[in-house]
């Protein structure tokens, strides 16, 4: 297996389930446990792989937790790119997520935070502030269907008899 | 009270040994089973979607005898791969399931006395199919030493140069073991020197993992002497849906065809709307089961050698092969039941894959990587704990093994 192939079956297997022993994903490859480990090093160090979460569906749990899809306008000049603005908003712990996107609008973001009034005060106070922002628009998430690959609603029921030809 | 008496036919065929390895497995409790013949995967969502989509729109009629033709001619696309050329119009027969067109070959070339050759291990199907029609199976044994190919010496020693049909099962349900073009070559010339039929069921073509898959009607002279069966149940993970199909020269499909239209009329019409789907889109679906499929085959096949089970490499369908381990006189079907009960892991043993299957378990590695990390961690204390108790055989040990 040549080393693209070892990237690319390592990132198949982590994304399948990121809990996994360098020793089983080396067996998994059918390539030495010493390998596996450079390799997956090499995919952290070369920031390919950004980190390792668990897939957590917040509204099994007692945890005050809300989410919000927002989007973000801002206008720019010669001074300051998306970037600069990007570095500022990512820096706050109530984004998850910021991604530069076509359309509409400029940015997409994920906010969280306790409460909804929570997540509209941070918006006001500290994105809304930002000079280069222009306009914001806030979708507070109702209901979460799938996250990650993950379905949330769906049966993972294995309902094939447990012997068959 | 009834008046029913089975035919002698059906009488004389025994009941499937992997039924009794179902009811222990179904008694006993937090069980991991890797004894399942089908994908833990659903159906690609397009395929699912393609169904619903027939029935929405009232497709619940019967098609042609020989199903869509559409379908047919995404078939003969598909199988251009394979190196098969066959024309949609009068050499493909679309079927409910590989499994009939097996049946329905038998029915067609099998005469009653006829002797079937069947490599063993092998699918469990191919021995009583040929019995229903009349004939006589003919077991060839591989081995472990041959990793389960068939050889000529093999078919000759059973004496398969009577056979009238040799059933060939390549990649191979429960061994795992893939047959090369040159594999292959030696048997094509035994059955043309021999003037054998060929029913070849490639159910796992599109699942092998070191080389591409080579049917043996694709080989010089097979063409016109084989009858290849092949199926959306594996590849796809459609096994409910049951869709199949079969290849072969006109007058063989005319044949096969005159079965089918009597005993089945036509395939189910919503899987075959699925199974289109499944060709025109799906084939990214499949690879990336396939790609799951192969990292599983090397762990368990790993694991395997590492805990003292001998395994050699299968190259194809999604089961190992492992040997019994030492200490158990090769009694698959002791071990497999202690280990049930002991460390509730279902494997099946095998001895019921027919003769040449003794001695060994069959291992589907259809089931989540985590899974089968836990499966393979109690078969590793079983085997440990066995190994111990056999080394300092002190009365009352705690496992009591009586054979």
């Amino acid at each position: 297996m040549d080393d693209a192939a070892v990237r690319r079956q390592l990132l198949a297997a982590l994304t399948e389930d990121a809990r996994q022993e360098p020793e089983d994903l080396a067996r998994q490859l059918g390539i030495g446990e010493d390998r596996a480990a450079a390799a997956l090093s090499a995919l952290e160090e070369d920031g390919v792989v950004r980190g390792y979460q668990a897939v957590v569906d917040w509204d099994e749990t007692d945890a005050p937790y809300v989410t919000a899809e927002v989007e973000l306008n801002v206008e720019l000049d010669r001074e300051t790119s998306y970037e600069d603005v990007a570095r500022r908003v990512v820096k706050f712990s109530e984004v998850e997520s910021l991604r530069l996107v076509s359309g509409d609008f400029d940015f997409a973001a994920t906010v969280s935070g306790e409460s909804m009034n929570d997540i509209s005060h941070f918006i006001a106070e500290r994105i809304a502030t930002i000079p280069e922002v222009t306009q914001t628009v806030t979708h507070f998430v109702m209901e979460t269907y799938k996250d990650r690959g993950v379905e949330f609603e769906g049966t993972d029921e294995d309902d094939r008899l447990s012997v068959s030809p | 009270m009834s008046e029913f008496e089975p035919s002698e036919r059906v009488a004389s065929v025994p009941p499937s040994g992997i039924r009794r390895f179902f009811e222990l497995a179904e008694e006993a409790d937090d069980v991991i089973s890797l004894g399942v013949g089908e994908p833990d995967f659903s159906a690609p969502w397009a395929a699912r979607e393609a169904a619903i989509d027939a029935l929405e729109r009232g497709r619940t009629s019967y098609t042609a005898n020989r199903g869509l033709h559409e379908l047919r001619e995404a078939i003969a696309d598909r199988v251009e791969a394979w190196g098969l050329e066959y024309d949609p119009d009068d050499e493909i027969v679309v079927t409910a399931g590989a499994s009939e067109a097996v049946d329905a070959s038998m029915r067609a070339f099998v005469d009653p006395g006829d002797p079937v050759a069947v490599h063993e291990p092998t699918y469990i199907s191919y021995r009583p199919t040929a019995m229903f029609a009349g004939g006589e199976p003919l077991a060839v044994p591989t081995s472990a030493d041959d990793e389960f190919v068939l050889t000529p010496e093999a078919l000759r020693d059973a004496g398969a140069d009577e056979a009238a049909v040799l059933v060939l099962c390549y990649p191979n349900n429960p061994t795992g073991a893939t047959a090369s073009r040159d594999q292959l070559a030696a048997i094509a010339a035994f059955c043309r020197e021999e003037d054998l039929l060929v029913v070849s069921d490639e159910i796992y073509a599109s699942l092998t993992y070191e080389d591409d898959h080579t049917s043996i009607a694709s080989l010089p002279g097979m063409r016109e002497r084989t009858v290849v069966v092949n199926g959306f149940s594996k590849a796809y993970a459609m096994t409910g849906l049951r869709l199949g199909y079969a290849l072969g020269p006109p007058d063989a499909m005319r044949a096969l065809n005159r079965v089918h239209q009597y005993g089945m009329l036509s395939a189910p019409t919503t899987a075959q709307y699925a199974a289109l789907e499944a060709l025109r889109s799906c084939a990214d679906d499949l690879a990336e089961m396939r790609d799951a499929f192969d990292r599983r085959r090397r762990f368990v096949v790993s694991r395997f050698n590492e805990i003292g089970m001998d395994c050699f490499e299968a190259t194809g369908a999604f089961y190992a092969f492992p040997e019994v381990p030492d200490g158990f006189d090769g009694d698959d079907e002791a071990f497999a039941e202690e280990l049930l009960e002991a460390a509730s892991v279902a494997l099946v043993p095998g001895s019921v894959f027919g003769e040449g299957g003794a001695g060994h378990l069959r291992v589907s590695y259809a089931t989540g990587m985590s899974e089968l990390k836990e499966a393979l961690a109690r078969i590793e204390r079983f085997v440990a704990t066995a190994v111990d108790d056999q080394s300092s055989p002190e009365p009352g040990s705690s496992m009591s093994r009586s054979r």
